[in-house]
């Protein structure tokens, strides 16, 4: 028999560890926490009560409810990371989420240059020292820290990845 | 004809409610409190120069006379949904707890599905079902724009719904919003009058009467159900929950609403509904100041089982002042 290929149409759970793994290229639970804990510092407790799904062509998502089989519902929890490729990618949403708990690639904007991020500007900010790749991109909003979202640090420049529909036009809030 | 006539030997006061009816509503916002606080979004706004007015009867909804409620910061970082005033009293009435199994039947566009599930404090398992695959994807939007990780979205007729994708067979609780005439929507959206016929009263009737039916029936013994929706019609609330009570093993319970409700109407067009369906709240414009609702609240029959997953199960569903600012 031949191993099973991942159906893009279902929702699967994530096996435990890369050991357990029977869908080709699938990421394991494992490596998800992992992931999470070496690029933003967030530890795996945090995901705890949570379990990951894969739908698509390696869409993550994360859920904190009951399930056994929802291979056919349309959504289970929220979309969380994207696998299946070399750098992986959080979503916007995860970050708004979870972002808080990032202590390392987080980057603090200015109220001039979150604004410009929010319309999905790129921006060039060569003083940033930090890695390269995917940043949480945070700024200071009512008494403290808020992630806006998801900005890909290359070559001197951060670049908006704030998805189309969510961008806005916000005001320069001098705090 | 205007249909709000027909429902003007229901109401108190004629002239105010016709004067109800025709100002607009300020834009609401509801405080999602899976991402922020009430206190920490007004501070967002002051800082930001966004006017906003408290609802006196509930301390996580803010009107937003001035501006689009949807160009801010806080909205930006999902921290508010735009929601109507009165959309908030369901998942108030059905009172949902950290680590329950909750269905909601008709879900789209989801704002009161992401209102339960922050009510949960995003534990335990949301529901949230609707027949039209479109409107899903605006509660699809919402839920992640909120960031809610404890909702399955699912798509099916509510009327036969299937338990078998479920980890679970029965649900703890219920919320039936139920598709309507929407009169009580005139004040954001007029044209609802314009398109309102008595022959479409009668349709979505027999589809309300379906869903309750089905949610009684997928709701455990003891649970809380809540019926609610947008219309004055009572065709298509004290009829709906009569033809529900004399089918299915449920009673209507008593509950408060925290702002000024009537109850329910006995008689209507030469009918007579069972006298419990006084029980149900019906919220006029000229009352509050806001969109008409009618809501109701049924406890499923049968010997009650205590949920051992949740912690807190001292109500049946009776305490809708939970989280109100009273």
């Amino acid at each position: 028999m031949s191993r099973p290929t991942n159906d893009g149409q279902r929702f699967d759970r994530l096996p435990e560890t890369p050991a357990d793994r029977e869908v080709e290229g699938r990421a394991s639970r494992r490596e998800v926490l992992d992931w999470w804990e070496e690029r933003f510092g967030i530890q795996p407790a945090t995901f705890d009560g949570y379990t990951f799904w894969e739908k698509g062509a390696g869409k993550v998502w994360v859920f904190n409810g009951e399930a056994t089989d929802p291979s056919r519902v349309e959504a289970i929890g929220m979309t969380f990371l994207r696998t299946r490729q070399d750098h992986w990618k959080p979503t916007t949403r995860a970050v708004q989420r979870f972002g808080e708990l990032a202590t390392r690639n987080v980057i603090e904007l200015d109220p001039e240059r979150a604004s410009r991020f929010a319309a999905g500007e790129d921006q060039e900010l060569p003083e940033w020292d930090g890695d390269w790749g995917y940043l949480v991109v945070s700024h200071a909003v009512a008494d403290g820290s808020a992630p806006m979202g998801v900005g890909l640090y290359l070559y001197d420049e951060l670049r908006s990845v704030v998805p189309k529909g969510s961008r806005a036009e916000l005001s320069v809030v001098e705090r | 004809m205007n249909p709000l006539e027909r429902y003007e030997p229901l109401v108190d006061d004629v002239e105010a409610f016709r004067a109800a009816c025709a100002r607009p509503l300020p834009s609401v916002v509801r405080v999602n409190t899976i991402r922020s606080t009430t206190d920490r979004v007004t501070r967002a706004f002051d800082e930001e120069g966004v006017t906003y007015e408290p609802v006196s009867w509930h301390d996580g909804l803010l009107r937003l006379p001035d501006r689009d409620p949807g160009t801010n910061w806080p909205y930006f970082h999902g921290w508010t949904h735009g929601q109507e005033e009165v959309s908030a009293l369901p998942g108030l009435a059905l009172d949902p707890r950290p680590g329950e199994r909750v269905w909601d039947a008709c879900a789209a566009p989801g704002s009161k599905t992401t209102q339960i599930a922050a009510a949960m404090n995003d534990e335990g398992t949301v529901v949230a079902n609707d027949n039209n695959l479109g409107r899903l994807s605006a509660l699809r939007h919402n839920a992640e724009r909120l960031g809610v990780t404890n909702t399955i979205v699912t798509n099916a007729d509510a009327r036969n719904y299937s338990m078998k994708p479920l980890a679970f067979d029965e649900f703890d609780r219920a919320l039936v919003d139920a598709p309507c005439s929407c009169e009580g929507t005139c004040r954001k959206n007029p044209d609802v009058l314009d398109q309102w016929t008595l022959d479409h009263v009668t349709q979505v009737a027999g589809i309300q009467k379906g869903v309750l039916t089905r949610a009684v029936q997928a709701t455990r013994p003891g649970g809380t159900v809540v019926y609610s929706t947008c219309t004055f019609a009572p065709e298509e609330n004290e009829a709906v929950l009569d033809h529900v009570l004399a089918a299915e093993d449920c009673e209507l319970v008593p509950f408060d609403l925290p702002l000024e409700t009537v109850p329910g109407v006995t008689e209507w067009d030469g009918e007579t509904y069972d006298p419990s369906v006084r029980h149900a709240h019906r919220v006029y414009p000229h009352h509050n100041d806001t969109g008409g609702f009618f809501c109701a609240t049924l406890r499923v029959g049968g010997d009650a089982e205590d949920a051992d997953r949740v912690d807190n199960t001292t109500s049946d569903g009776g305490d809708a002042e939970t989280g109100v600012d009273a």
